[in-house]
């Protein structure tokens, strides 16, 4: 099993955190025999871990260190200290995620080329296209085990799912079924089949649904090549005078800082704690943080623009039980300007607790409207929006000047809906509340934007090294050895969740590191 | 868990208080006295009776459930019965017994109908003290396992093997 590896052994690989990003990548490494150590500022938990209780959840596994927000979204008022919802734990977000998993659609590697250029967004294509993707799709695929990919059937729908596609039909739409999930539809000789506990956000406590806590680490692991710390918060890249980096300063469980030498640094801490981290890395050298003389690193955060509807019947629908997003629409996912703005959105099949219901239905709203909704929750229904959002230049993340318990600044997220995501969601709240008129719903809720579970793009890819911060590998234009192996990378967010997209980049780059390693090139 | 006695109709709010505190047991919410033995009744630590009634009045009106009973509302405030947020609770209760008195002529506790005590909250719903007492609310309230049947929410499944085989899709009256 996996040796420690000395602090001072400068051979290694260091990723920064373990979640869809870092923890496919050491996995990946580990395989081909590369040494990775993983630094991750999370504690170890596994399914006898998780907690079938939102709150209780949240307390064990989200991120929930300071964070500072600004801009016009809503979040920045009703959650001002926490704009996002992410996990902080060996396999990160994976722990929470549903497991939807879609590929990008072709047209959608090139934004600017299909929609033109847009007033205020910053759009640029990126620098790979569905070509160079499709294999490594099928790995992640493969990998994820996602239903409708390799011969495995859809999950089977819930009552949830079933009010959305009697709706959904009834409205004409073609492509309604149960999704592309990272859940098993039947046992395979890894993990069990998908008992429809209906606390997948919580962490699946059979295993049915894919994480990397307790797939990629421990495969990673058991190859002897990789070594997991945890509790250990990286604090600030180190890089020498030619301008290659050297290795990281971490604090670990116990406080100390310490520091661990490295040939190469992948960053796969978040959209937010990625960029945070090669701000907090200024230097002398690199003034305005690592990587960064583009001026770009922090920007172009995306987030999808996201909204839920919740509809009201006369019967009982109980959409808590069993899979959580086990449902989706596609047909709106085409780009099709006719419809008042560009790119488009998936819906989704959701359901909250009652709990997290009242917190996030309408944060801040009281009286007999709110109430009266809740009294219904056994006869509601509820779909998600994710669509794509427009990148924006000042849509950032930048240091703020709180410090956490470690005495590092903390991000601020700064964030504004562009005219074409207002657009979008409009639509889509019309089309959702639809869904539910068209069978009798007795009250729809277009409801606000929840702290973001979907960070994208602020370290993003291009061709020009003036235009983001890392190029098609997701190596840093500005150095060589350090590289981006998480969601920040994203160029663009088209519709689809997006963690299939960050788990296939992660195999590629994995590849590309290994082969430019034994190359000596890095 | 319901163990309320003695439906005292036709006494005032403050009769009622006045008559529970005597009797070493507390009083909530809308003619009923809870026995000192009742699961909820809950001895005043630091905050005055009048001002913890008013204050589980409050919150009821914050996020009426008709079908919750007062014993969950005075459970999701009772943090505020505490040396260090006491001060903070009755000074607040203060405020809104003042701007009752001011809007409505009366107590905020003796105000009879919903909509007149709601223009009161209202009237104050951007003061830090109503925006403490609400977001204290949103898991003090709903956070209490034992108020979820009420909704119809059942809570955790794994220990029952999911819905698997126990209705996840069992609706009827679609597809
Ligand atoms: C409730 C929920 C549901 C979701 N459902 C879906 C879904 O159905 N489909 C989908 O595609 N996506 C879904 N997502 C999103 C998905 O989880 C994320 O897109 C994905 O996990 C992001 O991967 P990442 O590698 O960028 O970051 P993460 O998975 O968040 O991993 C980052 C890790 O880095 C660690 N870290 C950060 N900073 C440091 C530091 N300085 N030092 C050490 N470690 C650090 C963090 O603790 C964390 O463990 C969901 C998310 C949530 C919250
Ligand atoms: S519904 Fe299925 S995937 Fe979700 S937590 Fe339960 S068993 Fe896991």
């Amino acid at each position: 099993m996996a040796a420690p590896f000395d602090r001072n052994d400068d051979s290694v690989v260091v990723i920064i955190g373990t979640g869809a990003g870092g923890g496919v990548l050491a996995n990946e490494l580990a395989q081909k025999g590369v040494s990775v150590v993983a630094l991750e500022a999370g504690g170890r938990y596994l399914p006898e871990d998780y907690i079938n209780d939102e709150w209780d959840s949240f307390g064990q596994l989200a991120w929930t260190d300071p964070r500072t927000t600004s801009g016009d979204w809503r979040v920045a008022k009703d959650f001002s200290g926490l704009p996002a919802w992410i996990v902080k734990a060996v396999g990160g977000t994976t722990i929470h995620w549903a497991g939807a998993s879609l590929r990008f659609q072709p047209h959608e590697w090139k934004a600017l080329t299909t929609y033109g250029a847009i007033d205020g967004a910053s759009l640029i294509d990126w620098p790979i296209d569905d070509a160079e993707m499709a294999p490594w799709y099928d790995k992640a695929e493969k990998k994820l085990n996602v239903t409708r990919t390799n011969g495995n059937p859809g999950l089977p729908g819930n009552n949830n799912f079933k009010v959305f596609e009697a709706g959904a039909k009834k409205l004409g739409y073609k492509e309604v079924h149960t999704g592309n999930m990272a859940i098993n539809s039947r046992d395979n000789t890894d993990r069990m089949s998908c008992q429809q506990t209906g606390f997948c956000f919580q962490g699946c406590k059979w295993g049915a649904k894919w994480s990397a806590a307790y797939t990629d680490i421990p495969e990673g692991e058991a190859t002897g090549n990789l070594e997991v710390r945890s509790k250990c918060h990286v604090a600030r890249i180190l890089h020498n005078e030619a301008g290659k980096v050297t290795g990281v300063e971490y604090f670990d469980e116990a406080g100390n800082l310490q520091m661990q030498k490295a040939r190469i640094v992948a960053v796969a801490g978040n959209s937010m704690e990625s960029p945070r981290l090669l701000l907090n890395s200024a230097s002398s050298m690199f003034p305005d943080g690592l990587a960064n003389s583009s001026g770009q690193v922090g920007r172009n955060y995306m987030r999808h623009l996201t909204g839920s509807v919740y509809g009201i019947f006369d019967k009982p629908v109980k959409m808590w039980r069993g899979t959580t997003m086990a449902g989706i629409v596609r047909d709106e996912a085409r780009h099709d300007p006719s419809r008042g703005f560009s790119g488009g959105f998936e819906l989704e099949t959701l359901s909250l607790g009652l709990p997290f219901m009242a917190a996030f239905l309408d944060p801040g709203a009281w009286g007999r409207e709110f109430t009266s909704a809740l009294d219904q929750y056994e006869n509601m229904a509820g779909m998600w929006i994710v669509g794509e959002d427009m990148p924006q230049a000042d849509n950032r993340v930048t240091l703020s000047d709180v410090e956490d318990q470690h005495g590092l600044k903390v991000a601020n997220v700064n964030y504004s809906d562009h005219a074409n995501d207002r657009a979008m969601r409009d639509y889509a709240y019309k089309v959702g509340s639809q869904i539910y008129d068209s069978l009798g719903a007795t009250r729809t809720m277009p409801t606000p934007p929840y702290p973001s579970t979907h960070n994208l793009g602020t370290n993003r890819m291009s061709e020009k090294p003036e235009d983001g911060v890392v190029n098609k590998w997701g190596q840093t234009h500005d150095i060589a050895n350090l590289f981006v192996s998480d969601g920040s990378q994203f160029t663009t967010g088209a519709a689809e969740n997006p963690t299939l997209t960050i788990v296939a980049l992660a195999i590629r780059q994995a590849d590309h590191i290994a082969s430019e390693m034994s190359a000596g090139n890095i | 868990m319901n163990t309320h006695t003695k439906p005292l109709r036709g006494m005032t709010r403050r009769q009622l208080l006045t008559g529970a505190t005597a009797m070493g047991a507390f009083v909530i919410g809308s003619g009923y006295v809870a026995g000192s033995n009742a699961a909820w009744a809950t001895e005043m630590q630091a905050m005055s009776p009048e001002g913890f009634a008013t204050l589980v009045q409050m919150a009821r009106d914050i996020y009426p459930h008709d079908r919750v009973a007062d014993e969950y509302y005075a459970a999701a405030v009772k943090g505020y019965d505490t040396q260090d947020k006491a001060e903070m609770a009755e000074q607040g209760i203060a405020a809104l017994n003042a701007r009752a008195m001011e809007m409505k002529g009366d107590d905020y506790l003796n105000i009879g109908w919903e909509r007149d005590r709601v223009d009161v909250l209202r009237s104050m719903e951007d003061d830090a003290f109503f925006q403490t007492v609400r977001g204290g609310l949103v898991t003090g309230l709903y956070n209490q396992k034992a108020i979820w049947p009420i909704f119809g929410y059942e809570g955790e499944s794994y220990s029952q093997g999911g819905y698997i085989n126990r209705g996840f899709d069992d609706i009827t009256w679609v597809g």
